[in-house]
């Protein structure tokens, strides 16, 4: 399996990670490797089989509603890259 | 005192012929002198660890000292650790100090041990030979050019250095077993679920877990004492009970049945590891175990299956590294695209991003069913084969890796070459069960270790095969010179 | 042309619990910003999400009271995306296996007729932050106080047919999950929010029409108007001959516009796939059975029992029955009134307009239903004048008293209801006015009608207010007619 330039431009936005031409050259060629390896998995006969999301087939446990958790806005906010006013700051949010 | 076993360092504080301040500084000191040539700390936590060793003391002369009250030990950096940086080797996580612990960290903390430092692994735990660290290559202490593994790589060279008597470590397709295998030390990756992973920064949920890194199978089961059991704030934790793990360490082997998979022994595998995993299976049978084939169908399929799986779920689990809350941000975003893309781009490193991106791929619109379905339904098929060995044998042993330590560079050109070191240990993962690498032998001067899968929750019975070896050989006590 | 109007709704529903859906930071509204953010909700590395019991309670007890099928086992998924006000990353929500299966939800409609409407299911999922669109530098501030509140988002059919049968649907949900206690229906604060779905084809044609999606509407006169606003764009647009883009658009309802929402820069892909950091919810009978035993009366029902218990007429047992807290309210002031039609007058008259008046919630009402009822005891014996009534409920209002009978007393509200006193009153007025008691014989019944005021006035003022109107004019009638 091979992937284009435009899978790789395309998927570089979804995940957010800006790449110049040069990168995208070089993932042409190591994601198609992986691809490549990964293909394998078509060669399994899978019918019927369940997929497997977890190891265990454990069961969630649910929490009881009371709050645990008091204000540390300080602690968290000594480490944010940016804040004012008690909120975190980014670049004008247009919908 | 550095050669010493955490078992007897635990001895030695308890008679008092020792202090954990003097402990604590001859380690410290041994890392300033040392860990220039392996670079295995990012972080050294010198005043800290001064500070609890001095509690430690206290604690011991008040009377309610626990075994690990006063040992230093060093953790991954990839524990959150309150009030000390955690990096996850990558740059996106240069200057982060977290204001909570992990769990594991928490009970280190709780038990009275002296953490020495953050050790180096590769970024965001993706690799096998360390070399993928923001900080850095660890260079491993038995070659000056050879690698020591990954990711849990810094913990491994520590240890095998001399630089700590234990260290934690996590595991998602190999990262505790490989690293013991290279660095001729003994690595436990325990049963999904058996420890906790909260505060353990995520790389593929559903195939992490934390486990141990020590010279010997009696300090694992001493660190994994204070390691397993329920965390309500890990949903994918198990709530069953931890039993003491040294307590069965001296049974007797005897009648022990072992499996070799046929898979994992072809004409493929060096002659040379062969002969070595022989050799120590042979042992075994010394020892009065039974040993016969068995088969692992569809093991070979399990990079491929991991090599999805893993990547989607880290392509969701790193889209928190987004320059908002914490964290590497670009500089002047223009727009929040810019500070996503450009914060990214330079937050993480190559083969993050290449997994982030795989990831993204079969995750996304298409490709699906093609790629994460149906690796999920590998993944069962993977299972069901231990599941199925597992009901004619106690425990399956194989070599750890295919081959003992490379030499730095040698895999960096093509991903998939690096990939393929984790033949042998990924499908563990994907099952989920507990497995351990032991060391051997020796192949060209350098350790190589021997795997040892068991059926869920079989920790304590793996810790006994592996001290069992242990008492009647002396590869895991052969130091680098 | 004619056309038919398709309305499907999705409504995000808050949850009242205590606590995040995930976490277990307060959930309350109002705090100062981020205080509520906790390591989990702000998707500090390394943290875990663990579900809310109560979140999962409060989705079967919706289920349960929508008549569906509740899943058995649920599983949460990602929903990948980049959003600052997203931390993750990623929601965490359901998709193929949803804790609400398919139920439905009858709504009354103006002509009397009522109808069914379609849920095609309930999920739980987690709310995002809120983005401050103030400026901070040209920047924007995040606020993540409410990221990870628990929500179910209910999805409907394409069942409704109109504006009116969409809000009337929203109204219903709204009473439900207010009846229920799930939710605390505040539309102001953002605890109910819809989306609309509107398509348009010609009358009579099988097949839907290209929808579009107006989302956000936080109330129900905005989605009144954005549906009207939308069906005449498309229609507008069908009838140019053009054709509907599959789209989601932005309803600003203080300009009555809407905007198509920017385009992204790539097509969504959300890539969904199941949360490997939580594990499959079941939900067993005992659970079941438990949630049922909490479920309160319904609207229905309520509206059922109302018609019984108090002969209330089916306008009148809908409206006050609908809504949990109007129904306590009514029948707290029945208790004490003993008076349903009087009371049901009194709640959906007086009271409703000062409430909507003061734009308040009859949760917040200065008046208590023993206040009213103990009023309306009041007005049924003819101790006060409906005016007399007025002033009572005034003070009731405004704090200046708070027992009925006090306040008839210290303002001398008290009507004059017997007739020798009243008569003796009356005769001593007439004695006075010999002029208009001529003028007034020789009128025609019209005239005399109006003449009537002109006695009445003095009368009052004899009584200082207190002569019972009714009796006075019955008594003058008599007399002035003889």
């Amino acid at each position: 399996m091979t992937i284009s330039r435009e899978d790789i431009e395309k998927v570089a936005l979804l995940a957010r990670i800006r790449v110049n031409d040069q990168q995208v050259t070089e993932l042409e060629k190591d994601l198609g490797n992986i691809l490549n390896l990964v293909d394998q998995l078509q060669s399994a006969d899978t019918e019927n089989v369940k997929p497997m999301a977890h190891p265990l087939d454990a069961i969630q446990r649910l929490r009881p509603d009371e709050v645990t958790e008091s204000n540390q806005r300080e602690a968290f906010q000594a480490i944010a890259p940016a804040t004012e006013a008690g909120l975190y700051l980014v670049p004008k949010v247009i919908d | 005192m550095h050669n010493k076993s955490v078992a007897e360092l635990s001895r030695a504080l308890a008679s008092g012929e020792v202090s954990s301040v003097e402990l604590t500084q001859h380690f410290l000191d041994r890392i300033k002198q040392e860990d220039g040539k392996y670079n295995s700390f990012i972080t050294v936590c010198e005043d800290s660890a001064l500070d609890e060793a001095r509690l430690a003391d206290e604690r011991r002369s008040q009377g309610n000292a626990t075994p690990w009250t006063g040992i230093p030990f060093a953790q991954k950096d990839i524990f959150c650790t309150n009030g000390v940086r955690t990096t996850c080797g990558s740059r996106m996580l240069e200057n982060f100090i977290p204001p909570y612990d992990a769990t594991v960290t928490a009970r280190f903390r709780d038990a009275g041990a002296v953490c020495l430092g953050k050790t180096n692994l590769d970024e965001f735990a993706m690799g096998s030979s360390n070399e993928s660290s923001h900080f850095g290559a660890t260079t491993n202490p038995w070659g000056e050019n050879r690698v020591p593994g990954g990711s849990s790589g810094g913990s491994a060279a520590a240890v095998a250095a001399g630089l700590t008597p234990a260290a934690t470590a996590t595991d998602t397709g190999g990262s505790i077993r490989q690293p013991a295998s290279f660095c001729g030390i003994t690595g436990l990756k325990p049963t999904y679920g058996r420890v906790s992973r909260y505060g353990m920064i995520a790389y593929a949920s559903s195939l992490d877990q934390g486990g141990t890194l020590a010279r010997s199978a009696e300090d694992n089961a001493m660190m994994l004492n204070i390691m397993a059991g329920f965390d309500p704030k890990d949903s994918t934790s198990i709530d069953r009970e931890v039993p003491d793990y040294t307590a069965t360490l001296g049974e007797p082997l005897k009648g022990l049945k072992i499996g070799l998979p046929k898979e994992y022994f072809t004409d493929q595998l060096d002659p040379a590891m062969a002969q070595t995993i022989r050799t120590a299976v042979a042992e075994y049978e010394k020892l009065g175990a039974t040993v016969k084939e068995v088969s692992l169908p569809n093991a070979h399929l399990a990079i491929a299956a991991y090599y999805v799986i893993a990547p989607a779920e880290a392509s969701a689990n790193l889209s928190r590294f987004d320059g908002v809350r914490y964290g590497h941000r670009c500089s002047d975003p223009k727009d929040l695209m810019d500070l996503y893309t450009r914060t990214r781009e330079e937050g993480f490193g190559e083969e993050v991003k290449r997994r982030i991106m795989i990831g993204t791929y079969a995750l996304s619109a298409g490709y699906f069913d093609a790629y994460f379905l149906k690796a999920q339904k590998v993944r069962r098929l993977v299972q069901q084969d231990f599941v199925n060995a597992l009901k004619e044998v106690d425990v399956l042993m194989s070599p750890t890796c295919p081959s003992p330590a490379f030499v730095q560079g040698e895999k960096t050109s093509d991903p998939v070459t690096m990939y393929l070191e984790d033949i042998f240990t990924i499908a563990i993962n994907l099952a989920g069960l507990p497995a351990m690498s032991v060391p051997a032998g020796m192949v060209n001067g350098l350790p190589v270790g021997l795997q040892i899968i068991g059926d869920y929750f079989s920790e304590a019975r793996l810790l006994n095969a592996a001290h069992q070896f242990q008492l009647a050989t002396d590869w895991h006590q052969r130091k680098p010179a | 042309m004619q056309w038919d109007v398709v309305i499907g709704l999705e409504i995000h529903v808050q949850l009242a619990t205590r606590t995040k859906i995930f976490s277990g930071s307060s959930t309350a509204f109002g705090a100062e910003p981020n205080t509520q953010a906790n390591a989990v909700d702000l998707a500090m590395p390394g943290t875990l999400p663990v579900p809310n019991e109560q979140a999962f309670r409060y989705a079967v007890m919706f289920g349960l009271a929508i008549d569906a099928d509740i899943g058995r086992r649920s599983v949460f998924e990602r929903k990948n995306y980049f959003y600052p006000d997203l931390p993750k990353g990623y929601q965490t929500t359901q998709l193929e296996q949803p804790i609400v299966g398919p139920g439905h939800v009858d709504i009354d409609l103006a002509d009397g007729s009522s109808k069914r409407i379609r849920i095609h299911h309930a999920h739980l999922e987690e709310d995002a932050g809120k983005s401050l669109h103030e400026d901070f530098h040209g920047m924007s501030g995040i606020d993540l106080n409410r990221a990870g509140t628990p929500l179910i988002e209910v999805v409907t059919e394409p069942d409704m047919r109109s504006a009116e049968e969409a809000v009337a649907f929203a109204k219903k949900l709204h009473s439900l999950v207010t009846s229920l206690g799930i939710c605390d229906g505040d539309m102001s604060q953002g605890s109910m929010r819809f989306d609309v779905n509107i398509s348009l084809k010609p009358k009579g044609q099988e097949a839907f029409g290209t929808r579009t999606e107006t989302k956000n509407l936080n109330s129900f006169r905005f989605m009144e108007q954005a549906i009207a606003h939308e069906v005449e764009r498309q229609m507008d647009i069908l009838e140019d001959g053009g054709v509907i883009v599959q789209e989601t658009r932005l309803y600003n309802g203080d300009r009555d516009e809407s905007r198509s929402m920017r385009t992204k820069e790539e097509a969504n892909d959300y890539r969904y796939f199941p949360c490997p950091d939580l594990l499959p919810v079941e939900i067993d009978d005992t659970f079941i059975d438990d949630c049922r035993s909490r479920l309160p009366e319904l609207p229905d029902a309520r509206k059922a029992r109302f018609k019984e218990q108090y002969g209330l007429n089916d306008y009148d047992a809908g409206l006050l029955g609908g809504d949990a807290s109007l129904a306590t309210f009514f029948e707290e002031a029945v208790s004490h009134s003993k008076d349903a039609k009087l009371t049901a007058n009194w709640v959906q008259g007086e009271l409703s307009a000062r409430l909507n008046a003061e734009d308040r919630l009859i949760s917040d009402s200065p008046i208590s239903g023993a206040q009213l009822g103990d009023l309306i005891v009041r007005i049924a014996d003819d101790s006060i004048s409906s005016a007399g009534a007025k002033k009572v409920f005034d003070a009731l209002w405004t704090g200046e008293g708070d027992n009925v009978d006090a306040i008839i007393e210290a303002r001398g509200l008290k009507q004059v209801s017997d007739t020798g006193a009243l008569e003796a009153m009356v005769d001593e007025v007439l004695a006075g006015m010999p002029e208009q008691i001529a003028q007034y014989k020789e009128a025609d019944e019209k005239k005399r009608k109006k003449m009537m005021g002109g006695f009445m006035g003095p009368l009052m003022k004899a009584s200082k207010g207190q002569g019972n109107p009714k009796l006075f004019t019955e008594i003058l009638k008599k007399k002035l007619d003889s």
